[in-house]
C-alpha cells in the first residue's frame, strides 16, 4: 500500500475547549414561566412600569403563537415550563463596583476564555461589557466612552439611566409579535448590553461583549440595542463560548440595530457555542432575531459573523433598507461539523430608492452536518434604482454533510437590478495533496484551503477578530476531511 | 542536512508494480538515481509515468502489488506524502491545483517551514523569506504582482508550471520528480523553466524529468534516458537514446523488448 489514506475520522474527536463549569452560587429562579416570573424578573432588576407592561404584553402575545418549524434543522420538542428564566451571580444585589468588586472565580474564567478583561481590555481598547449567564459584572472604559458622548452599557443600566430612549426603540425594529422567539424574548429577556451614539460622534474605541451561557438548564435571553444617531460610527464585536453541557440550552436572543441619517453599524460576531459532542448529543439552540434598520439617508449598516458553534442555529442578521441610497451589507462564514445544524442567511428589504445590499456567505459542512443558506432579497415598489449582489458558496468537507440553498428573491420594481450567485464545492483531494506535497500537515492543508475559502469574509472581520476567527475554524474543522 | 555525496543512492526502485483500480498500471519497475544526477523517463501516453510519479509522492489511490522503494535509504513507502516532501521529496505537478484565497507566498513560507522544521532549523520570517522568494522569482521572469495571488488562482499553464520550478528552487529538494513539466510551455517559457531546473543541479541532488518529448532535453541535459513503456522500463542509455525515440518513435523499442 503506497500510502494509507489517514483514518480521518479518528482525527475527529477534537474536544471542546471551552467545555468548563464555573462553581459559583448562582441567584436562579425555578424553572417555569408564567406572568409571575416575568413581574419577578421585572421587579429583581427594578424596572418602570412601562417596562412590566411591554413584557407581559410580549408573553401573552408569546402564548398564542406556535414554535416556528420551517427551517432546515430537527430537534426534540422543547419544553418551555423546564426553563429557568432567570439566573444571576449572587453578588449581584448590590452590583460591583469596579473590576475588584468581581468575583474572582469569575475573572478566572475570563481568563481561561482568553478575555482577560484589564489586560485585554487595555492592550487591545476595547470597552467590554461582559455578560455572564444575565447579569453583566464589569463595565470599563465607560470614562472615555462617556467624555465622547458614547452611552454603553448593560440593558438593565439603560434601562434606569435612559429610559427614554429605551421606551423610544425598544421593540422598534424587532416587535414582540415578530416571530415566536423575539415575542419570548420580549417577555423574559434579563439584560444584553445597549449602545448609543450621539450626533456626528465617531465611536473611539471598537465595543466588544462576550456572552457566556454557564448555569444548567438556564435559557438565557440577551437584547442588545444599538441606536447610531446621525452621522455617527460605531463597530461593534460579540464574541459567545459557552462550557461543556449534555443538556441543550436555548439561547433565543434579540438584537436591534437602528442607523439615523449617515449613521453607520458595523456588527461582528465570532459564535462560538457549544455544538454538542461528536454524536450530536448536548449543545446550544441558538435561535436568534437579529436585525437593523437604515432609517436615515446614506446609512450604512454591516453583519459580518463567523459561527462555528451551537447545535442548532436560527439565525438571519437582517437589514431593512428605508432611507435613500442607505447599504445593508451581511458577510457570513458558517461552519458545521459533526450532527450541528444551522439554518442562516439574511433579509435585505429594500424599501428606500437607491438602496443597495451586498451578501456574501460561505458555509462549510463536515461530518454529517446540514448546513443551509437561506436569504430572501425583498425590492419593495418605492425602491428605484435598488441593487443586490448575493454570493453564496458551499464547501463540503465529507460525504456525508449537507449543504442546501434556499435563495427567496421578490422584485416589485422593474428598476432593480438583482444578481446571484451560487457555488457548491468538495474540498478537494487535489488541493490537499498538493499541500501535503509541499509538507504541510494534513490539518494545515485543511485550514488552509478553508480559510481561503473565507478570505473575503474574514477580511471583513476586524483585526483581532480575523485572527480569533481563523483560530476557531482551525479547531471547529480539525480532522473534517472525510 | 547535506551530507549527501555525488554518487550516493538517492532513490532506488526494486521490482515495482502498482494496481490503480484493479489494473496493474506499473509491473516491475526498477531504477536506481543517484545524487548529481538528471533522469529522464520517457514514454508514449498510458505507460505509467504519472503513476509512478505521483506514487512516489505519496498520493492515495494506488496499492503496490510488490516490490520496494527507497529514498535516502529509508522505505519510502512506509512514509506518508507530507513526511516524504519534507525529507526533500518534491514533486512539480503536470497539472498544478488552484486553491483560491490561499496567498502563493503563504503557501510556500508554510512549506519551507515544515521541511526546515524537519530538519531541525528555525522558521524563516516573512521578511527574509520574501528576500528569498524574490531573488528566486526574478530567475524564473515571476511579476511581483505574483505575491499577492492565490496559489495558481488564475494563473495560465505556463505560469502555472513556472510557479512549481519557483517552489522548487525555494524548497531546494534532494530528488526533484518533474511531471511533463514541460507541456504547454511555449519555446521561452520552457527555456526560463529549464534554467530554473539547472541552476539546481548539485553534487548532494537528483532530478527526474518526466516528459513525453526530448525538447526539454535540449535544455536540460540528463545523464541518463529511459523508456517507460507496457509498466515497466524497457531500455536505458544516454541522451543520445532520447534523440533516437524523437526519430523513430516508441514501437521499436517496444518490439526489441518483446524480442529479447
Amino acid at each position: 500500500m503506497a500510502s494509507k489514506p489517514q483514518d480521518l475520522d479518528s482525527l475527529v474527536g477534537q474536544t471542546y475547549r471551552h467545555g468548563f463549569v464555573t462553581d459559583i452560587d448562582s441567584d436562579t429562579v425555578p424553572p417555569g414561566l408564567d406572568e409571575d416570573v416575568i413581574r419577578l424578573i421585572s421587579r429583581k432588576k427594578g424596572e418602570p412600569a412601562f417596562l412590566v407592561d411591554w413584557r407581559l404584553k410580549s408573553f401573552r402575545h408569546w402564548q398564542t403563537m406556535r414554535e416556528p418549524h420551517w427551517a432546515h434543522v430537527r430537534y426534540p420538542p422543547i419544553d418551555y415550563q423546564a426553563i429557568s428564566y432567570y439566573s444571576a451571580p449572587r453578588a449581584s444585589s448590590e452590583g460591583p463596583k469596579s473590576l475588584a468588586d468581581v468575583d474572582p472565580k469569575l475573572l478566572a474564567t475570563y481568563d481561561k476564555l482568553g478575555v482577560p478583561l484589564h489586560e485585554r481590555a487595555r492592550l487591545a481598547g476595547v470597552a467590554v461589557d461582559a455578560v455572564f449567564d444575565s447579569v453583566s459584572v464589569a463595565t470599563t472604559f465607560k470614562a472615555r466612552l462617556a467624555e465622547a458622548g458614547v452611552i454603553f452599557c448593560p440593558f438593565s443600566d439603560a434601562v434606569r439611566e435612559h429610559p427614554a430612549l429605551v421606551e423610544q426603540y425598544l421593540g422598534s425594529v424587532v416587535p414582540p409579535t415578530d416571530n415566536f422567539f423575539a415575542a419570548l424574548n420580549s417577555a423574559v429577556f434579563t439584560d444584553g448590553s445597549f449602545v448609543y451614539l450621539p450626533k456626528g460622534v465617531r465611536c473611539p474605541m471598537e465595543l466588544s461583549t462576550y456572552f457566556r451561557i454557564n448555569a444548567a438548564k438556564t435559557g438565557q435571553f440577551e437584547r442588545t440595542l444599538i441606536i447610531a444617531d446621525e452621522g455617527s460610527h460605531v463597530s461593534y464585536l460579540e464574541g459567545c463560548t459557552a462550557p461543556m453541557r449534555d443538556e441543550n440550552q436555548l439561547h433565543a436572543a434579540v438584537v436591534e440595530l437602528v442607523a439615523l441619517a449617515d449613521a453607520n453599524i458595523k456588527y461582528s460576531t465570532v459564535q462560538n457555542w457549544y455544538p454538542g459532542d461528536e454524536h450530536g448529543v448536548g449543545g446550544i439552540y441558538n435561535f436568534v432575531t437579529k436585525r437593523g434598520e437604515c432609517r436615515g439617508a446614506n446609512s450604512r449598516i454591516s453583519w459580518t459573523q463567523v459561527e462555528t458553534g451551537s447545535a442548532i442555529t436560527w439565525k438571519y442578521p437582517s437589514c431593512v433598507l428605508i432611507g435613500e441610497n442607505s447599504v445593508g451589507e451581511f458577510y457570513s462564514v458558517a461552519v458545521a461539523n459533526h450532527y450541528q445544524q444551522a439554518d442562516t442567511g439574511t433579509k435585505m428589504i429594500h424599501v428606500g430608492r437607491n438602496t443597495r445590499s451586498t451578501i456574501v456567505s460561505k458555509g462549510i459542512s463536515a461530518g454529517q452536518a446540514q448546513n443551509s443558506y437561506r436569504g430572501l432579497v425583498k425590492i419593495l415598489a418605492s425602491a428605484d434604482g435598488a441593487r443586490n449582489y448575493t454570493q453564496c458558496d458551499s464547501l463540503l468537507m465529507s460525504d456525508r454533510c449537507g449543504a442546501h440553498t434556499f435563495p427567496y428573491i421578490e422584485v416589485k420594481n422593474p428598476t432593480a437590478t438583482v444578481e446571484h450567485e451560487a457555488t457548491t464545492s468538495k474540498i478537494g483531494e487535489d488541493q490537499l495533496f498538493y499541500c501535503l506535497q509541499r509538507g504541510l500537515s494534513q490539518e494545515d492543508a485543511v485550514n488552509m484551503i478553508v480559510s481561503g475559502f473565507c478570505k473575503s469574509v474574514f477580511k471583513e472581520l476586524p483585526m483581532e477578530f480575523a485572527v480569533e476567527a481563523q483560530n476557531l475554524l482551525a479547531v471547529s474543522l480539525e480532522g473534517a476531511v472525510g | 542536512m547535506s551530507s549527501i555525496a555525488k554518487g550516493d543512492l538517492i532513490l532506488e526502485i526494486a521490482d515495482l508494480a502498482v494496481e490503480v483500480q484493479g489494473r496493474l498500471i506499473l509491473d516491475g519497475v526498477s531504477l536506481a538515481v543517484r545524487a548529481g544526477e538528471v533522469h529522464a523517463i520517457m514514454g508514449p501516453n498510458g505507460a505509467g509515468k504519472s503513476t509512478l510519479s505521483q506514487l512516489l509522492a505519496g498520493r492515495s489511490g494506488y496499492e503496490v502489488k510488490r516490490g520496494t522503494v527507497r529514498f535516502l535509504g529509508e522505505d519510502l513507502l512506509a512514509l506518508p506524502a507530507e513526511e516524504r516532501a519534507r525529507r526533500g521529496l518534491f514533486l512539480g505537478f503536470q497539472y498544478p491545483v488552484e486553491i483560491p484565497g490561499v496567498n502563493n507566498v503563504y503557501l510556500l513560507k508554510a512549506a519551507l517551514n515544515a521541511q526546515r522544521r524537519q530538519h531541525h532549523l528555525p522558521e524563516v520570517d516573512a521578511f527574509d523569506f520574501l528576500g528569498l522568494v524574490r531573488d528566486k522569482m526574478r530567475l524564473m521572469q515571476i511579476d511581483e504582482s505574483f505575491l499577492g495571488r492565490g496559489v495558481n488562482e488564475g494563473f495560465s499553464g505556463g505560469e502555472k508550471k513556472r510557479n512549481e520550478i519557483l517552489q522548487m528552487m525555494v524548497l531546494e529538494p534532494t530528488l526533484a520528480i518533474l511531471d511533463e513539466t514541460d507541456s504547454g510551455l511555449d519555446i521561452d517559457a520552457l527555456k526560463v523553466v529549464a534554467n530554473g531546473v539547472n541552476s539546481l543541479r548539485r553534487d548532494d541532488r537528483a532530478v527526474v524529468l518526466v516528459t513525453h518529448y526530448q525538447r526539454l532535453l535540449d535544455h536540460i541535459v540528463p545523464d541518463r534516458v529511459h523508456v517507460l513503456a507496457g509498466g515497466r522500463i524497457l531500455k536505458s542509455g544516454d541522451r543520445n537514446l532520447a534523440l533516437e525515440l524523437e526519430r523513430r518513435g516508441y514501437d521499436w523499442v517496444r518490439h526489441e523488448a518483446s524480442a529479447a
